[in-house]
């Protein structure tokens, strides 16, 4: 794949050191400009659907369009166009190395446009209302059909380009020894990228077959086994870049390194192998399955995707901690996190990400895909909560705070309003977790999914349990949590639209932001700037520094710790293991009180 | 520039990458020192450890709650050509139906019986009227489209798909009134399809 092309331009990234391809660097910005703006509609659509809720007047017809396309929107075009912009950020800017061929890159951008076009008319003009899981024996458009084919074959070319460049940086020596830990991730979830969008091929393409009248009919059962490798596969695509991208947000907001190189990188071999298994969570009350399969496939093989997620759940506080406490917040068990640069929105967005991802997504994921708790759950709103919780407060707000530093790195350009950036996350992750811990109530009440009315007025058989009682309330503080949440998106859309658009720019594109990253944030610390407090903090008595040669290394561990090389982190991931418990005992409960079934 | 590390000196982390012009330092960012498989701490290993055991926790919950709960996930199911099925409803219906209620068939099976349950757009039909305390099988399947099975406020959820019967064993114990709504996305009628049972 390495074909001999002239060497790209290129330029010394001045606050990252790195050397900037360019052709990587227009390649990213038109994947990221284009991610921002599916994400900016489907933010109007969620809108519109939140607040239908409250009375607006739109038709049912026109509801189910809006959540279709809300649905495909946000869950597979906004997240995969971002990614694809990741994934070409790793694969040259992180190596110094160029993109092989970058008119396949455009190529690539061009289809997935275009598939997302045929996409959206197609649901919007009510010729797709079948939603993004689009079950058979339900029709479609066939350009529906054809245009996310289009999408995904883009999007795997991307992938295939990802792990080029790679190779040809690889010949071309122009990176040393292992991947980087971040693009170690990337690479991770481009394979989990590959596998998924080669299952969900097949699935659409059936239905498109079936749609052109090449294909008699397509088993619904069989379908879903396949739609399900991409339906729940894209949202693991979405967990390996997420945690890749975390990794590299603890780099940018406190310059931490990996506590242990070897077990993250594990923990994404086992994210590869076992993940993938998740998608028969969506199968779990399906006729047609056995009691093992479904046991085997819905643990992930034993719990080892699990594994995975926990072991990251360990080594990304820690590495937080690690530096911090290098840089001098060693005071008590969490001193280094109460010191934590909670003005830089790259960090508050990667805490708030990180803790409403693992103690609510996480946990609810897991929930839901034990086999028995699964029919209390399926297909209600418990399930929009739960991937509302895992894509929204997780993944796009880890996206939000990693776009703060990859847009003004990208274009040279200062960050137009840093100071909304700010509290954006905060607004953002406050609005998201209202809406999540809403849905996860309602549907703890038996509220179902897509469904356009609650008070079913126009059912033959009446059926108003949730229009009295509390559901209203709860479905109230849906429609709040939302609007929220939009105003936290519309506040990052104003930052990121301003700074392209009006942005200084920059030889110091970083003015305004605080990276711990790179030989500016070097310079910074060297001139004391950079490590506030840190001599103040730090008793210089010489019983800071443990004494324990195998910790030596990690510093700032005062003696009764010693033992332990992030005591902080340790006590936390305790406490989250005790939530989990309690959860999963708690939702125990809830299904013995339910009909004995079986 | 130079790439050794000192593995202890990350103490003075800062100073030694800027000595080293940024290819030195440790990062998440940078490929990792040559030999970047470490020994696991003892916290590591410790929370490695925990985590690994409440996995097979996890694991063996399942099979544990196999052998002493009450909710099962419902695994008897058949293939059924969706005609075939409709004529058995229409049998079922037809013997034991004993009201009719907002335009629906109410059906009294005998306790401990075979009870159909037809999904299609845009209702569960019949309206089946059950014992307390008797165990019943009920056999769902839709002749159009897929649904999606939800039995309030006791929230039980199944899926229901064309062309398969799916056997769910229920005893309901509680007498009231139990709408059953439909959870999967079935077209535009979705929010008009329901059903009901009444437990008496």
């Amino acid at each position: 794949m390495a074909v001999s092309a002239p060497p790209a331009p290129s330029r010394t990234c001045n606050v990252t050191g790195f050397l900037i391809d360019r052709n990587g660097q227009r390649l990213a910005l038109a994947n990221v400009i284009a991610a921002f703006a599916l994400l900016a509609f489907g933010g109007f659509q969620a809108i519109l659907i939140a607040l239908q809720r409250q009375g607006l007047p739109i038709s049912d017809d026109w509801w189910y369009r809006l959540l279709a396309s809300h649905g495909a929107t946000m869950l597979l075009f906004w997240l995969l166009f971002f990614e694809v912009a990741a994934l070409y950020w790793g694969s040259t800017m992180l190596l110094n190395a160029r993109m092989v061929a970058p008119r396949l890159a455009w190529a690539n951008l061009t289809m997935m446009v275009v598939g997302v076009l045929l996409a959206q008319w197609a649901m919007l003009a009510g010729e797709a209302t079948v939603m993004f899981t689009a079950y058979p024996p339900m029709e479609a458009h066939p350009l529906y059909y054809a245009g996310v084919l289009l999408f995904a074959v883009g999007v795997l070319l991307a992938c295939v380009h990802f792990f080029s460049n790679i190779v040809a940086a690889k010949r071309e020596k122009v990176y040393e020894g292992s991947l980087p830990l971040v693009v170690y991730g990337l690479a991770a979830g481009a394979i989990i990228a590959i596998y998924s969008l080669a299952t969900g091929a097949v699935a659409y393409g059936m239905l498109f077959l079936n749609s052109i009248g090449v294909l008699e009919t397509v088993d619904p059962a069989t379908y879903r086994i396949f739609f399900w490798g991409i339906g729940h596969g894209a949202q693991q695509v979405n967990l390996a870049i997420m945690v890749a991208l975390w990794y590299a947000l603890i780099a940018f907001t406190v310059g931490g390194r990996p506590v242990n190189e070897g077990l993250s990188r594990v923990a994404f071999l086992l994210y590869i192998a076992f993940i993938h298994l998740g998608a028969t969570h969506h199968l779990l009350v399906d006729p047609g399955l056995g009691t093992s399969h479904r046991i085997m496939n819905t643990s992930y093989m034993l719990y080892l995707a699990v594994l995975a997620s926990l072991i990251h759940a360990f080594s990304l506080p820690a590495s937080i901690e690690q530096a911090q406490r290098e840089r001098g917040f060693t005071r008590g068990l969490f001193g280094w996190l109460k010191k934590g640069p909670w003005r830089e929105p790259g960090f508050s967005a990667l805490v708030l990400s990180i803790v409403i991802f693992g103690f609510i997504a996480g946990v609810s994921g897991v929930l839901m895909g034990t086999m028995q708790l699964n029919m209390l759950i399926h297909n209600t709103l418990f399930v929009v909560g739960h991937f509302h919780a895992t894509v929204v407060a997780g993944t796009t707000l880890a996206f939000m705070g990693f776009s703060y530093y990859l847009i003004p790195l990208l274009t040279e350009k200062r960050l137009v309003a840093p100071k909304m950036a700010r509290l954006q996350p905060y607004v953002f992750g406050g609005g998201v977790l209202v809406l999540v811990l809403s849905m996860l109530l309602a549907g703890q009440m038996g509220v179902p999914r897509r469904v356009s009315d609650l008070g079913y007025e126009a059912a033959p058989v009446g059926v108003d349990m949730f229009a009295t009682g509390a559901t209203p309330l709860v479905m109230l503080a849906v429609t709040i949590g939302a609007l929220i949440a939009v105003v936290g998106g519309i506040m990052f859309v104003y930052v990121i639209a301003m700074t392209l658009i009006k942005g200084e720019r920059s030889e110091t594109p970083d003015e305004g932001l605080r990276i711990a990253f790179g030989p500016r944030a070097r310079m910074r610390a060297a001139a004391g700037e950079g490590i506030p407090a840190a001599a103040a903090e730090r008793a210089p008595t010489g019983t800071d520094v443990a004494t324990d040669e195998e910790h030596e290394h990690v510093t700032g561990t005062k003696p009764r710790w010693r033992r332990f090389e992030a005591p902080g982190t340790y006590v936390m991931v305790l406490g989250f293991l005790a939530w989990f418990v309690i959860l999963y005992v708690v939702a125990h409960f809830n299904l013995s009180m339910s009909w004995p079934v079986g | 520039m130079a790439d050794d590390q000192d593995r202890s000196g990350s103490e003075h982390g800062a100073e030694h990458g800027a000595e080293h012009g940024g290819r030195g330092e440790l990062s998440t960012l940078l490929p990792p020192k040559e030999r970047w498989w470490e020994r696991l701490g003892p916290d590591e290993r410790r929370w490695l450890t925990i985590a690994f055991v409440w996995c097979l926790v996890l694991f063996s919950g399942m099979y544990v709650w196999l052998a002493i709960g009450d909710q099962q996930t419902p695994i008897e199911s058949y293939r059924i050509d969706p005609f075939v099925f409709q004529q058995e409803v229409d049998a079922f219906v037809e013997e034991y139906q004993i009201d009719e209620r907002d335009g629906a068939a109410v059906v009294e099976p005998p306790p401990g019986s075979d009870v159909y349950l037809h999904a299609n757009q845009f209702a569960f039909r019949p309206v089946l009227q059950l014992q307390k305390d008797e165990e019943y099988r009920l056999l769902v399947s839709s002749t159009d489209v897929q649904h999606g099975l939800s039995l309030q406020p006791t929230n039980l959820n199944f899926q229901v798909l064309p062309g398969y019967l799916y056997v769910i064993r229920i005893t309901p114990d509680e007498v009231g009134e139990f709408p059953i709504v439909c959870n999967e996305f079935c077209g535009l009628g979705h929010h008009v399809m329901t059903g009901l049972i009444v437990v008496d």
